[in-house]
């Protein structure tokens, strides 16, 4: 229950923060919700020589949309995504996301640039973020770069960051109108990851056919996966339930859990094809569709 | 029941809000990490990572060089005093500190003594133990099969890991009964290992006075009166005295039967404290509290049940082996080591019933009862609610009808069983029949079956339990040959104002408040006027404490009789104020006065001053009484629990819609304090029902060890519980009251796993064991091709 | 290892101390400012018993370092009596029985004062859902919910008068 010494900075610049990442390598480790890292230090599972607190640098929590893109701050608090009007009308995927994580109170303190960057396949934002074909702002000392979230899990715990950027922004495209995205976990109760979680956002044209679908899965791989087959099954076709149905089971086909005290790998196969269903079904009615 | 007092006085009845309370919701309760004393040290404990492994070396070189850490104590070093092996309250052996192995996962190694708490941390990590492992049994089957290591090498001469075979019951009867039945059923039921999980975890701060010889230990304990005995004896022969033992139990943050083992961090710190001359304080965190502390259940039960053709039941049967972990530390009173199981006949009227315990010694913690289970009863309840469902099913009865036909009816009370408990009073047909009248149980049958049409499973489950508390009458109970009495003494001051203390200590149960009620209810004086303390045994009169819902059984009748022994002499100084005989005048609550004269009276205030100033010549001054209460039988609570439940057929999730519990425990001293247990022990039912278990595996590795992993439901898990009661007093007990604590805990589980069943019965589904997780609901779905 | 001096304005008093870096929130409010209401009752963030309000947000002061806290505002149990005057969702605690062993207690006080502070009319599902992260073992949360409707009942009336 107790940490590990070590040696704390708190930055109020980037540029701070970044030169105190150059200089102490793979010893440091950034602090910012903290509800993830210093659990694991309190098990000594993490023991960072150096600690860098980004709590205090300005500018990394805001919460805008401009020019059709939709600008998260790296220190936006869950608690905050959760309770945005803005969030809830445009982005309920989001909403829907960042109220699973944890529980209300941890939700006051947990970071959606920690979920993303600590990389942990149980957290709950990757999945969402491949779903949106969002876009991640990594900020290094020589400036900023944007990574694609298809590219930015790369492997359990690991993303596409060098070790001396920081994850300061997101950005998700405004999605056109007839689109809608919802998140479903699965969970042995409230605070705990998801045994499995699906994301999935959609858009139908006017038409009334897929013009675009995103789906991602959580917790059963050793990094967010995407629902590739799924997503391109959907595609040019109309939406009704045999159509979610097929695209349901192609998800569960693409998804390779592991079996832990969450379920078996049969159960968890099976509970993404259930979610899978509810998160396209819902995605569908909040895109102003019906499942026919 | 009609209310003999006013509000003000606060006697049986009034729902008194609690006395306890103001200290609370200001965070000013005192709990034992809150205690400081000056150059106090902290001790934290090196666990084993093996479940069974000799100790080859413990090297504390790199431990002892960190600047703060002064000692680090082995088993070694409390062999030297013989403190290294201690009993456990069943009279087994269990160790303090190991010298040659350990014996499960987490045990006790060694122990780091240092200035703060984080250097104490940090010293255990730099402890160096190297093992040797041994192999480990876990499988309680196998440990004792044929070639099976043994366990207890401790033990000279024993050659397997039976630890008891206990039996009751007229077994040849029992299988006439089987033999000559029309319909049997018979099915295997796994009640997991589970773990109470107070949120406040054990601890406490040990105080020795080398001058005076006197040691105080602050501890969360629920019998400080037995510990202290118990040190007593264990340490005695290293200058330990009994009269120079304080145990003070402070505020407690939950017991629920985890806070009554002595367990081994406790015996440590009071060693250190011995031997530094300096108080010592040792708080477990969570982890180790769920690794190492005591658990409740792990029996795997073989059930049957006989009966005739037409549903009425006529016999049952029961095996079962009881994996206790590596040594028997559960608490039982002492000639019952399967505790009160064979209560297992529950609210039924059996002709015929044989009961088998066998206990076997594994490689886990030690423990069996430590979770609100009134000494087995929840899983006797468990079972025979389970069978009673299975066999309605069968022959197609409904459950509810099946019960009320084979239900122990009202004049056969008081009624023995067959396998010996005379149970004192109930009235079982009219707590179901209230609890499916709220419940609506007609018209949800009705739903289910127009549900069932359409394929959607819905399931509606009963558990109309019988508890058995109130340990116990001093013939049969007694835990480590202390007997199971308990104790009141109550002084009044000349103002009027009362002082009581008891050998019982709450641990949230609202004594302060409910034994104030009692003795408000015999005395009249009021609540606000009654201080009530519990838990320091230099000033409480012996008790064996709070556990197994006895208080009220047990301290509450002493505190009862104790007054009325109060209130004679009163009757006495009455008269004597009165100048009239002590036959003249009547008693209300707080008042003597002349029959016929009411005008002259005195109440009670009057009298307790008189007791000091103006007291009949020859009689004593003062007025006080204690009383130590040998309970003549133990009492019988029950209820009829009925559960509704939604089952999602795409993920096996179980949503509770409704859940109606109605309790019956006789006369009841606060209505509000008693729902307020029925909330708890209800969600205490739902725990072990559909979320929590500790289990092992192969290497004897615990796979809960956290909360991340072992799940305590949330409020969003909980359901809205609704709650009714009926009331048929105790015959035998001074107020007419049972006792609640444990009731909802006992009763719930089967409620849940017979709903859920119920819901599945119709594809084939006989028996689900606790916890139901959703991929047991799933397994059994897709096993019979039912999706969403 | 370096100490740092932080500076903690806690019930409105401002409390200065030198701290090791990996000190936790909640040991520096009981064993150096012996603020012991707050309370610890698991080591991997779940149970919510050392809840307190951190610029007015409740959040789990386990998992949290001191040195974070330099320059910030925190609430305590202790702080919620005024003047002698108990808060309503004290009072609620008390009227509605919301407490038995009293050890969750003061994580649900901060959770429920914080929970009315931005939401004065909570139904039963926002109060279950706003306590979902504080466990309770010994109420099955009932009266915990009631608690907290006596609470922003008062609250109300209070703002009413």
């Amino acid at each position: 229950m107790i940490p590990p010494q070590f040696e704390y900075f708190a930055p109020t610049t980037l540029p701070e923060a970044l030169t105190l990442m150059r200089t102490y390598g793979s010893e440091a480790k950034l602090l910012s919700g903290g509800q993830s890292l210093i659990p694991l230090m309190k098990l000594r599972l993490a023991t960072p020589a150096y600690l860098i607190d980004i709590n205090r640098i300005p500018g990394l929590d805001h919460l805008q949309e401009r020019n059709g893109v939709l600008s998260i701050g790296a220190l936006t608090r869950e608690a905050d995504l959760e309770r945005s009007e803005l969030v809830r009308a445009k982005y309920p995927i989001v909403c829907d996301t960042a109220m699973v994580i944890g529980d209300p109170l941890v939700r006051n303190l947990a970071t959606i640039g920690g979920n993303l960057a600590h990389a942990d396949p149980a957290n709950d934002h990757p999945a969402t973020m491949l779903a949106l074909g969002a876009e991640i702002v990594a900020t290094g000392l020589d400036g900023e770069r944007t990574i694609p979230a298809t590219e930015f899990f790369t492997d359990f715990f690991t993303t596409a960051l060098r070790p001396d950027e920081i994850l300061t922004d997101i950005r998700i495209p405004a999605p056109p109108a007839g689109s809608g995205g919802a998140y479903v976990k699965l969970k042995r109760k409230v605070g705990d990851f998801a045994v499995v979680g699906v994301a999935a956002q959609v858009t139908i044209d006017a038409t009334g056919i897929c013009a675009r679908a995103g789906i991602g899965l959580t917790n059963v791989g050793p990094t967010p996966l995407q629902g590739h087959s799924a997503e391109a099954f959907l595609q040019g076709k109309r939406l009704d339930q045999d159509c979610i149905k097929r695209a349901a089971q192609l998800a569960a086909e693409a998804a390779r859990p592991e079996a832990d005290l969450r379920g078996s790998v049969e159960y968890k196969r099976d509970m993404v094809r259930v979610l899978t269903t509810r998160a396209l079904t819902r995605a569908l009615e909040r895109a102003g569709g019906q499942v026919a | 029941m009609t209310l003999k007092t006013s509000p003000e006085v606060g006697g049986m009845g009034h729902a008194v809000k609690r006395k306890e309370d103001p200290r609370f919701i200001r965070g000013q309760g005192t709990y034992v990490d809150d205690i400081e004393l000056p150059g106090m040290l902290y001790l934290d404990i090196v666990r084993s990572p093996y479940a069974h492994a000799t100790i080859k070396n413990i090297d504390a070189a790199k431990a002892l060089a960190m600047p703060g850490v002064l000692e680090v104590i082995t088993g070694v070093t409390l062999a030297k005093y013989n403190l290294h092996w201690m009993p456990t309250l069943m009279s087994d052996m269990q160790m303090v500190l190991p010298v040659e192995k350990v014996m499960y996962q987490a045990q006790e190694v060694a122990a780091v003594l240092a200035t703060d708490r984080y250097t104490a941390a940090d010293g255990v990590t730099a402890v160096d133990v190297t093992y040797e492992p041994l192999p480990v049994v876990v499988d309680p089957f196998k440990a004792l099969e044929p070639g099976a290591p043994v366990l207890r090498t401790d033990k000279p001469g024993k050659t397997d890991n039976r630890i008891f075979h206990w039996e009751v019951g007229d077994k040849a009867a029992t299988d006439r009964a089987f033999r000559d039945a029309a319909v049997t059923v018979k099915e295997d039921i796994y009640i997991p290992r589970i773990h109470v999980s107070s949120i406040e975890t054990c601890g406490c701060v040990a105080q020795f006075n080398r001058v005076s010889g006197q040691l105080t230990v602050w501890m969360t304990t629920q019998a400080p009166h037995a510990v202290r005995t118990v040190f007593a004896l264990v340490a005695g022969h290293v200058g330990l005295a009994e009269h120079k033992i304080r145990i003070i139990s402070p505020d407690i943050g939950g017991g629920f039967g985890g806070k009554v083992p002595v367990y081994p961090g406790y015996v440590i710190a009071v060693a250190a404290a011995v031997l530094t001359g300096k108080p010592i304080k040792w708080i477990e965190d969570r982890m180790e509290n769920l690794q190492a502390d005591s658990f409740a259940r792990d029996y795997h039960i073989t059930a049957e049940l006989a009966a005739r053709q037409d549903g009425k039941l006529t016999a049952l049967r029961i095996k079962t082996l009881a994996d206790h972990g590596y040594t028997d530390a559960a608490a039982n009173p002492s000639k019952f080591p399967a505790g009160l199981f064979h209560i297992c006949t529950g609210s039924y009227d059996f002709q015929a019933a044989h009961v088998e315990v066998d206990g076997v010694y594994t490689n886990k913690p030690p423990g069996g009862i430590a979770y609100r289970c009134s000494f087995r009863v929840t899983e006797a309840v468990h079972t025979i609610e389970r069978m009673v469902d299975i066999m309605a099913h069968e022959l197609q009865i409904d459950p509810a009808e099946f019960r009320k036909k084979n239900f122990i009816q009202p004049e056969r009370f008081p009624y023995t069983s067959v396998l010996g408990w005379e149970y004192d009073s109930g009235n079982y047909g009219a707590a179901l029949d209230l609890a499916m009248h709220k419940i609506g149980y007609a018209e949800l049958r009705q739903e289910q079956a127009e549900k069932r049409q359409r394929g959607e499973l819905m399931g509606i489950g009963i558990s109309s339990f019988t508890e058995i508390v109130g340990a116990g009458p001093s013939k049969h109970f007694d835990i480590l040959g202390l007997k199971m009495f308990d104790s009141c003494e109550i002084r009044i001051h000349p103002t009027g104002k009362a002082m009581a203390r008891f050998g019982t200590k709450s641990q949230g149960q609202g004594h302060e408040t409910t034994y104030a009620q009692i003795i408000a209810e015999e005395l009249g004086i009021p609540v606000a006027d009654i201080q009530v303390e519990e838990g320091d045994t230099d000033t409480a009169p012996y008790g064996l404490g709070t556990y197994a819902s006895r208080s009220t059984a047990t301290a509450g009748a002493a505190a009862s009789i104790a007054s009325r022994k109060i209130r004679d002499k009163a009757r006495k100084i009455a008269a004597h104020l009165l100048e009239a005989s002590e036959e003249d005048l009547e008693w209300e609550p707080g008042k003597f006065y002349v029959k016929g004269s009411p005008e002259r009276a005195k109440t009670i205030q009057e009298i307790t001053f008189a007791a000091y100033t103006n007291h009949p010549q020859g009689m004593e001054a003062g007025l006080e009484a204690v009383s130590y209460y040998d309970p003549p039988n133990l009492t019988f609570p029950f209820g009829s629990y009925i559960c509704v439940v939604d089952i999602d057929k795409g993920t096996g999730e179980v949503k509770i819609r409704r859940f109606v519990a109605v309790d019956d425990c006789g006369n009841i001293i606060n209505p509000m304090i008693v729902e307020g247990q029925i909330h708890g022990g209800l969600t205490m039912g739902l725990a072990p029902a559909l979320f929590e278990e500790i289990s092992y595996d192969a290497q004897g590795n615990i796979q809960q060890g956290s909360f991340m992993d072992y799940l305590l439901p949330t409020a969003m898990e909980t359901p809205k519980w609704e709650t009714d009661k009926t009331c048929t007093p105790s015959p035998h007990h001074p107020l007419g009251a049972k006792g609640i604590g444990e009731s909802a805990t006992v009763g719930a589980p089967a409620a849940i796993a017979n709903a859920v069943v119920d819901a599945l019965w119709h594809l084939g589904v006989r028996h689900i064991d606790i916890p139901i997780t959703p991929e047991k609901v799933w397994q059994c779905l897709r096993a019979r091709g039912v999706t969403e | 290892m370096a100490t740092h001096r932080i500076r903690v304005t806690v019930n409105g008093s401002i409390r200065e101390a030198e701290v090791e870096p990996r000190l936790l929130f909640v040991h520096f409010l009981r064993d150096v400012l012996r603020l012991t209401g707050t309370h610890i009752g698991c080591d991997t963030t779940h149970c919510g018993a050392c809840t307190v309000l951190l610029d007015g947000k409740p959040i789990k002061s386990c998992t949290l370092f001191a040195v974070q806290t330099d320059g910030r505002d925190v609430l305590t149990v202790e702080g919620l009596e005024q003047d002698g005057q108990l808060h309503p969702i004290q009072e609620g605690f008390w009227q509605e029985h919301g407490l038995q062993c009293g050890f969750c207690t003061p994580g649900m006080l901060m959770t429920g004062y914080a929970l009315l502070q931005h939401n004065p009319a909570p139904t039963e599902h926002e109060i279950r859902w706003a306590i979902s992260g504080n466990l309770c073992r010994c109420t099955g949360y009932v009266n915990i919910v009631k608690a907290v409707q006596y609470a922003a009942e008062k609250v109300r009336q209070g703002e009413a008068s």
